[in-house]
């Protein structure tokens, strides 16, 4: 027991600590705004990505309109904080909820008639999906004129920072490291290893798929709702089935199952994608695009279990121990 | 009451019926073994007790229950629990993983249980755990609780399919091909571990086997099919004799 609270404790006072020094770097301008932003933009990927490493990494769920759900996110969040936003911090809290509630329940209801589908054909599905969102943010002006259609939305109040995002993003990382590694996390992973074997050992397959994907995307909301309060303009482009390969991509290079490899991917990735901008310079810019294709090609030719194969930092495993320790050494 | 009663058993895959007209009834605590040449229909029906596949007609009833119609999972709820000919296991998972999940029906636990640690969390996790390591003590593999199942020897991974059809709390356990693959030495250790699970957990079994050395030492009734039929049934010794089961195995005029 004392252990255990020990391991608690250093998280914790590791996660404050991390906190103070970037708030210690940003105050100082250790880390200008422009790199600010990349750090807030890398939590918010986080945060989706993380939904997705559910979705696909642990449940074996290929979702390819990860991006679709992002934007229903952040597009009802900052249509609340428009409408509602004159209460400060609560009204964000609000918007945040309303954003990972409409895209949970926008996963739900998708889910419901494709998750019948498995692997390439489910991947199909998604991806038509993440067009007609996209499709229909495009024209969304038409009935809700203040959602801006093909135009973008603009006019969200600006409240995320750091603290917002930060300990959003820690949340995140807890809750989802609770739902791993528990019978609803195993239930996901016999699905992702043998759905057939699973559903023959009493797992509802089906309800465990559906519980995973909502899961996952009210994450993409919840990163969603966090973009639209940090970026002054959101368009739907924002939100198309590229973005949706760039979480497929994190997850991927991350390791499938490994939480641990999709936190740290995302949070490289969004540095990578903006440290390029700087080595290659504006005239290769567009160049960025064929660096992490190829990234993307040669792990899957040399590590196909991605950077963390499926491994975590030790401090998220929660320990197994025995309550006779002699019983494991007579086995 | 049988424990298992099935009656007109039959399943058509496009033209070719598979399975027809079977019957059989298992008693409580009995092991039955269920033979015949490769191709007979003996997995199929396995598969349609299971749940996999739907008779297209006949009747299943299990502890005075129907269950034609219900999904697999319902049917491993309810107290049948299988492995697989070729092992189907959750092969990038642990041992402990493997077992531990199939207790996910009674866990005793939710989500927000699960999301915010409670101590009903804690203490039904603990219970699951203390369970999955005592079915491992049982096979013999909790040394090997933590390793990846895919990197464990053949033998090893039997087991481990056999604690984990265990962990679903079965009445009745279905073992297809439990044998495949071992020697005369490790069929012996299988029998007595069959043996002794049979005891300790108070289980009626049904099994597929190619292993004659098996299904006459274990099996205390046959039941054998050939192109989807039975052929023959009674105690071991007597359909070893029987003319249609030596004509099944070994072809028409090599037992003159």
């Amino acid at each position: 027991m004392f252990q255990k609270t020990n391991k608690m404790l250093l998280m914790v006072i590791g996660a404050v600590v991390l906190y103070v020094l970037l708030k210690i770097m940003i105050t100082t301008g250790v880390i200008n705004p422009y790199w600010q932003r990349v750090l807030f933009y890398s939590l918010i990927v986080t945060i989706g990505a993380l939904g997705l490493g559910i979705i696909y990494g642990f449940t074996g769920q290929f979702s390819l309109g990860h991006a679709a759900f992002v934007g229903l996110g952040a597009y009802s969040a900052g249509y609340f904080s428009k409408t509602f936003g004159q209460y400060g911090g609560l009204s964000f809290i609000g918007a945040l909820l309303v954003g990972m509630v409409f895209a949970g329940l926008m996963g739900f209801l998708i889910g419901v008639p494709v998750l019948r589908l498995k692997s390439d054909y489910l991947g199909i599905a998604t991806l038509g999906f993440g067009f007609i969102v996209k499709v229909a943010l495009d024209n969304a002006d038409k009935i809700i004129p203040e959602l801006g259609g093909a135009r973008g939305m603009v006019g969200t109040p600006q409240v995320a920072n750091l603290e917002w995002l930060f300990f959003t993003a820690l949340i995140v990382i807890v809750l989802t490291r609770n739902f791993i590694f528990s019978t609803y996390g195993r239930a996901c992973t016999s699905i992702r290893e043998d759905e057939t074997a699973a559903d023959m050992i009493g797992v509802n397959t089906f309800k465990t798929k559906l519980m995973a994907f909502t899961f996952g995307c009210a994450l993409a909301g919840l990163g969603g709702g966090l973009y639209a309060h940090t970026y002054p303009f959101i368009c739907p482009g924002d939100f198309y089935f590229l973005q949706s390969f760039d979480y497929l991509i994190v997850v991927v290079l991350g390791g499938l199952g490994s939480m641990t490899g999709t936190v740290v991917t995302a949070i490289g990735w969004a540095f990578l994608l903006e440290g390029l901008r700087f080595v290659l310079g504006p005239q290769f810019v567009d160049f960025r695009g064929v660096i992490y294709a190829l990234i993307l090609i040669i792990t899957i030719l040399v590590r196909r279990q991605g950077i963390f194969g499926g491994k975590e930092f030790g401090f998220l495993v929660p320990q197994v121990r025995r309550e006779k320790p002699d019983a494991a050494l007579r086995g | 009451m049988p424990l298992l009663e099935v009656k007109g058993l039959g399943i058509n895959f496009g033209g070719l019926r598979a399975v027809n007209r079977f019957d059989l009834t298992i008693e409580p605590g009995e092991v039955v073994g269920l033979i015949g040449p490769n191709g007979a229909g003996k997995t199929t029906v396995f598969n349609m007790i299971s749940g996999y596949f739907p008779p297209t007609d006949g009747t299943i009833v299990f502890k005075g229950r129907s269950i034609v119609g219900l999904k697999p999972y319902q049917i491993a709820r309810l107290g049948i629990a299988r492995t697989f000919q070729n092992i189907r296991l959750f092969r990038d998972n642990s041992v402990l993983d493997n077992v531990r999940v199939a207790f996910h029906p009674r866990a005793g636990y939710g989500l927000i249980d699960a999301f915010l640690r409670t101590p009903r969390f804690r203490a039904k996790e603990a219970e699951i755990n203390e369970r999955a390591f005592e079915l491992l003590e049982t096979l013999n593999i909790a040394d090997k609780a933590n390793t990846a199942v895919k990197n464990l020897p053949y033998g090893d991974q039997r087991r481990v399919e056999i604690a984990r059809a265990l962990a679903v709390g079965p009445e009745l356990l279905l073992l297809d091909e439990p044998a495949a693959g071992m020697n005369p030495a490790e069929v012996q250790q299988l029998v007595e571990l069959i043996r002794f699970i049979k005891q300790k957990f108070n289980l009626t079994v049904l099994l597929i086997e190619h292993q004659m050395g098996l299904v006459m030492n274990l099996c205390e009734r046959l039941v054998v099919m050939d192109f989807g039929e039975i052929i023959a049934r009674g105690l071991p010794h007597e359909v070893r004799q029987n003319p249609k089961v030596l004509e099944a195995y070994l072809g028409k005029g090599a037992v003159a």
